[in-house]
């Protein structure tokens, strides 16, 4: 079937855009993995544990009540699909699996909000069970009322880091202690540009002064030096430039900031371009969400990390452009203030980069014996002898040569890593060690589903748009 | 349901890796090594959480709902 408007992703950003299109009087299609609307941001716990929005959101509660509130509101006027996993993009039409049967869907406009997960980089140690991404530890307390522990470290840098943090200490755990990769100055240096949101600032504080007033042993600078313990972990070592020391833990709980999930847009033929800024290749995507291919709108953390609430302004933003390019009126008041909203967002973020620090010197700290690659424990070291022998100057030439990359998580969480390692290894720059390209399946696809794709009459004129087309509906 | 074999009790609105990581420390194995896992990411990014059943199929533990009756092996040797 063809949909003349079709969101991937139902978080801040994929709600917002469904929003506007409904209120422009179209009845878009919205594609959610996720069991349930939300996404990771606002995410709601399964239907049978019943759990107060104060307790789930926290000082986030009025926001994230409004917003899901308001897309129930819609819910009849959106053909919304949730267990739908988009995992390939042909043009001008994507390949879906739902309740493991085949769909395919075409599509007019494709606004992508695919949201973001931890950026990682691993240490020696960190596959041992007990150790999870901040976003995970998060994700145990908002989605299972759960927590890991009882003695928990978080490490790393970035706002989440945190609020984590503050949130299990709300909970009873013992937190241990807080190891930022950030420096101390950072924060002062980040100052001016968060002053252009002074309330999500006043938030920041409120957790690093509870974290303090409870006694949490705050080190910056920490560099993650090797978890112990054979079936979990059972201490983590770290290291800065004044001290450093072996905790006893339970659980750890680290990450870098967020990386965006941009495999669709990189199928969808969008082009990428290096940011400076963060380090990172990020789609090309204009103030309005118009990516550099016609029909397709990139929204939210998945083109670029800004946070939940530009991901709202954003959204519904690159559903006004989708509106507009498809010749519907739309509201030229409402793009300008979503235009200045954007750009405040823009700055409050430029300072956030300061505080998101990655370990100095992380590729020449790490250790050959380093698992890189969870799905196929591929290791810091066997990459180093891939470089050296075989001369690989481009992140996609090690991955053919290495497998990483190749895995399970196609990427997501080796990324950042193996292209440290790469610049590290021969003294090329991030931008020259170039950016793992998408491929599908972008998540595991059982082969019985795919299978069944290939039996139905749809699967052989797929190449043939004028064939394909006919079989639409 | 059963986790290696083993009869026990999950809460409705469990996940399998909440079911799973409730009672033990290991969730699954890593393919290579054999080394305990227990899900890292939580969110449906990571795929280090995929958990083999008795009856072949395999579920993301992270993302997939515990059903009465259902026989989850972790991988351990007994």
């Amino acid at each position: 079937m063809t949909a003349s408007y079709v969101v991937v992703g139902a978080g801040p950003a994929g709600m917002r855009a469904a929003e506007q299109l409904v209120l422009a009087g179209v009845r878009p299609v919205v594609l959610d993995e996720a069991a349930r609307f939300g996404g990771q941001i606002y995410r709601q716990p399964p239907t049978a544990l019943h759990r107060p929005a104060r307790d789930l959101y926290g000082l986030e509660a009025r926001k994230a009540t409004g917003l899901l509130s308001r897309f129930a509101e819609m819910l009849p006027h959106i053909d919304y699909r949730p267990d739908t996993l988009v995992w390939q993009h042909d043009p001008g039409s994507l390949q879906l699996i739902h309740q493991a049967q085949p769909g395919e869907l075409g599509y007019d406009a494709l606004i992508l909000a695919t949201g973001a997960t931890d950026r990682v980089l691993p240490f020696p140690g960190w596959t041992l069970p007990g150790i999870t991404t901040l976003g995970g530890a998060q994700v145990a307390l908002k989605f299972q009322a759960c927590t890991f522990g009882p003695r928990v470290v978080f490490a790393g840098s970035g706002p989440l880091l945190y609020l984590v943090a503050y949130q299990y200490l709300c909970q009873g755990v013992k937190v241990v202690a807080i190891l930022d990769a950030a420096d101390r100055s950072a924060a002062w240096q980040a100052l001016p540009a968060m002053a252009a949101r002074p309330a999500m600032l006043a938030k920041g504080a409120w957790y690093v002064a509870r974290l303090r007033a409870a006694g949490v042993p705050i080190h910056h600078g920490a560099r993650l030096v090797r978890a112990h313990g054979s079936d979990r972990v059972s201490a983590l070592e770290w290291r800065n430039a004044s001290s450093g020391g072996t905790i006893d833990c339970d659980a750890v709980g680290f990450g870098y900031g967020l990386r965006p999930e941009t495999q669709l847009a990189d199928l969808a033929g969008c082009q990428f371009a290096f940011d400076a800024n963060t380090q990172t290749w990020l789609p090309e995507v204009d103030p309005t969400g118009r990516s550099s291919v016609r029909g397709v709108y990139l929204a939210g953390d998945g083109a670029g990390i800004l946070g939940a609430d530009a991901a709202e302004v954003r959204g519904a933003r690159a559903a006004l452009a989708a509106l507009e390019d498809m010749g519907r009126p739309c509201s030229q008041p409402l793009a300008r203030r979503l235009d200045d909203q954007l750009k405040v967002h823009q700055r409050f973020r430029d300072g956030m980069e300061a505080l998101t620090a990655t370990p100095a010197n992380w590729a020449a700290d790490t250790p050959d014996d380093t698992v890189v690659c969870r799905c196929e424990e591929i290791t810091a070291g066997e990459l180093r002898v891939c470089v050296q022998d075989s001369g690989a100057r481009e992140v996609n030439r090690l991955k053919a040569l290495s497998r990483i990359g190749m895995g399970r998580c196609q990427g997501r969480m080796c990324a950042p890593a193996a292209t440290r390692l790469l610049a590290g290894a021969t003294g090329c720059t991030l931008e020259e060690a170039g950016r793992l390209r998408g491929q599908a399946p972008i998540k595991p696809v059982p082969v019985a589903v795919l299978g069944r794709l290939a039996q139905t009459p749809s699967a052989a004129p797929l190449d043939d748009p004028e064939a394909a087309g006919a079989l639409d509906d | 349901m059963t986790i290696d074999g083993r009869p026990c009790n999950a809460l409705e609105g469990d996940t399998v890796l909440t079911a799973i990581l409730t009672q033990g420390t290991r969730l699954c194995s890593a393919d290579a090594t054999g080394a305990p896992r227990a899900g890292f990411c939580l969110m449906g990014a990571c795929q280090d959480c995929w958990v083999m059943m008795a009856d072949g199929r395999r579920v993301r533990a992270c993302t997939t709902l515990v059903q009465p009756d259902m026989e989850l092996l972790t991988g351990a040797t007994p």
